[in-house]
């Protein structure tokens, strides 16, 4: 670390100690599962806040690779190799592949018109999770699985009955991928990116190669969706098509939004609060479809920079 | 077998005529407010409530008459209270308001009317076979064939021969220069808004009497909507009318040789019309 800027530095440690010593407060607030169901949230909507807040590509599709990867990890430990490692490897390559397949054809759309595409071709893995009941148990989920306890050989690590240390597993997977997209977003290619977001023509005439970089960008973002669909798989220890319903690409889409686009840790806030708000509402009435959809509309009209533009613009008066 | 295929194409118009009475609205819409409207499907629903309800008073062809009429003056009052405050902002901002109605829409619904799907009265004339021979072809389908038919032909005349339907087409092309020459693009928007509406709305009643009535009756229809207009290509309602159609019918001669893909089947169309012709099959080249 030669340069290392406290200032800089302050908002990773304060979200780094809040995450790190979670297991020791949540139980006052909530408890270890909904923790931990932050985390995999948080690290899906910064997934799709890569492409969306720092490449500004607007994608309403996501939820179908954070669907691949876990109806990878889960059919991977039921059907080929009871092991976790393996499973969360092949649910992530599998989003990984279909992000690299599907990315030429969208690559040269913009704006509304690439949103509904994506979403459109979310929807195909939502019908192949729900028609093919022999192998996905079409509309009542994958069960009959669990995550496994993680052996390395000299040690073992039992992520399987001990929720807190399923949390560590989680939070340590996190801080890998969220410390690899925030390298990238540092490198050249992520100015590439952001310059791409500001000025794409400007962008263009510079030489750059813009279709490839946003395919680069959506290939990545998708990549770590998948990663925290097999978490999510593993926490549930459950997978159901719903995990591919478009309904759930909006949900991570408002995440970023009411954390904040324009900023790193801001999805993984509005994931926070998304998380806890969606937690407490469905145990409180039946229409809690109502207060989520109301949400939407006040953040859209009232909070469009979401909490941290407000922390920021108080900063900065 | 030749019956079996006759049928089920047939079928595949009447559900391609429904996914294109939808995409109309949406396509409408969306070109000329840049906004994808996530909720089509939920006023497609209240469409079809308000006909189940209104039909006591009222029966069957007086709901066929108002409800869309009364779903078109909601979309209205949602457009002038709601979505028009968003315009001019990142278009991610209107796709997640419409997102959040779809929710409320959907809950609402069934807030109202109950979870359990309920049964829609169509007179009972229309429902018989016409022939022995066609004993697919009801009046209830003719009905819908005719009336989606004129209501689209309609809607060509008012898009072409009328002022309302120049501005809007001007305005799909170039908003600000239609503004400069004096229309107010604020109830121009709001006007398309309410016909794109009055379409979902229709489309409602008419598959309450086919399909039944339930708060997710939208659902099902609003994703092939959206393949019908990228197949057509956006901004180009012929392109709209002919994508619907032609996933419909697909989606039949499907369900008679591997039942199991007829879905699927459109989205492998949207991909290949993709790869092949981005812009849609009557889709204008560098508009998006």
């Amino acid at each position: 670390m030669e340069n290392f800027d406290l200032k800089k530095q302050t908002p990773n440690l304060i979200v780094m100690a809040l995450l790190v010593t979670l297991p020791l407060w949540i139980n006052y607030v909530s408890y270890t599962q909904l923790g931990t169901q932050v985390v995999v949230m948080g690290l899906a909507a910064m997934a799709l806040n890569f492409l969306l807040g720092y490449t500004g590509v607007l994608s309403f599709g996501h939820a179908a690779y954070f669907g691949l990867g876990a109806y990878g990890a889960a059919m991977t430990i039921r059907y080929i190799e009871p092991s976790t490692g393996l499973g969360v490897i092949v649910g992530t390559l599998a989003g990984m592949l279909a992000a690299m397949l599907i990315g030429p054809m969208i690559v040269r759309l913009r704006g509304v018109y690439f949103a509904m595409v994506t979403i459109a071709f979310g929807q195909v893995f939502y019908f192949i999770a729900f028609r093919w009941n022999t192998v996905t148990g079409g509309d009542d989920g994958l069960t009959g699985w669990k995550r496994m306890p993680l052996d390395f050989g000299f040690a073992k690590l039992d992520i399987q009955r001990d929720p807190t240390t399923f949390y560590y597993f989680v939070l340590v997977i996190f801080v890998i991928a969220v410390a690899i997209m925030g390298l990238l977003l540092r490198s050249p290619f992520g100015r590439t990116l952001i310059a791409i977001r500001e000025n794409e023509r400007r962008t263009r005439f510079m030489g750059i190669n813009v279709n490839l970089h946003i395919w680069m960008s959506w290939v990545i973002s998708c990549t770590f969706m998948a990663l925290a669909g097999s978490m999510s798989a593993l926490l549930n220890n459950f997978v159901d098509p719903r995990a591919f319903f478009w309904r759930q690409s909006g949900v991570f889409v408002i995440m970023c939004v009411m954390g904040g686009m324009r900023s790193f840790w801001g999805p993984m806030m509005g994931a926070a609060i998304y998380v806890w708000l969606q937690d407490y509402l469905s145990s409180a009435t039946p229409n809690w479809q109502s207060f989520v959809g109301l949400v939407f509309v006040v953040v859209v009209l009232f909070f469009p920079r979401g909490v941290m533009g407000i922390i920021r613009r108080k900063a900065t008066e | 077998m030749t019956q079996l295929i006759l049928f089920n194409v047939m079928n595949g118009l009447i559900i391609g005529a429904f996914y294109a009475l939808m995409a109309i609205g949406l396509s409408l819409i969306m070109s000329l407010s840049d906004v994808i409207n996530f909720a089509h499907g939920g006023f497609l629903a209240v469409g079809a409530y308000l006909a189940y309800s209104l039909a006591p008073y009222i029966g069957f062809w007086g709901g066929l008459l108002v409800a869309p009429v009364l779903t078109a003056i909601l979309g209205l009052i949602v457009e002038k209270f709601l979505i028009s405050r968003v315009y001019g902002r990142d278009p991610l901002y209107s796709l997640l308001l419409t997102f959040g109605l779809a929710f409320i829409f959907e809950d609402g619904t069934r807030y109202i009317w109950g979870a359990q799907s309920l049964p829609y009265q169509v007179p009972g004339w229309l429902m018989s076979p016409l022939s022995s021979s066609f004993f697919f072809l009801t009046g209830y389908r003719m009905l819908m064939i005719v009336l989606i038919v004129a209501v689209v032909a309609g809607l060509f005349v008012i898009m072409t021969r009328t002022r309302l339907g120049l501005r809007i087409r001007a305005g799909t092309l170039d908003l600000e220069t239609v503004s400069i020459l004096g229309v107010n693009v604020r109830i121009l928007r709001n006007l398309n808004f309410g016909i794109g509406i009055y379409l979902a709305g229709l489309a409602g009643v008419l598959a309450a009497g086919q399909l039944g009535l339930q708060p997710t009756i939208g659902d099902s229809l609003i994703m092939p909507s959206f393949i019908a207009i990228i197949i057509g290509g956006l901004g180009s309602l012929t392109g709209t009318l002919l994508g619907g159609l032609l996933i419909g019918v697909a989606q039949g001669i499907t369900t008679v040789f591997f039942p199991s893909a007829s879905e699927a089947v459109m989205y492998v169309m949207m991909a290949l019309v993709l790869l092949v012709r981005p812009q849609g099959l009557l889709g204008e080249e560098g508009r998006f």
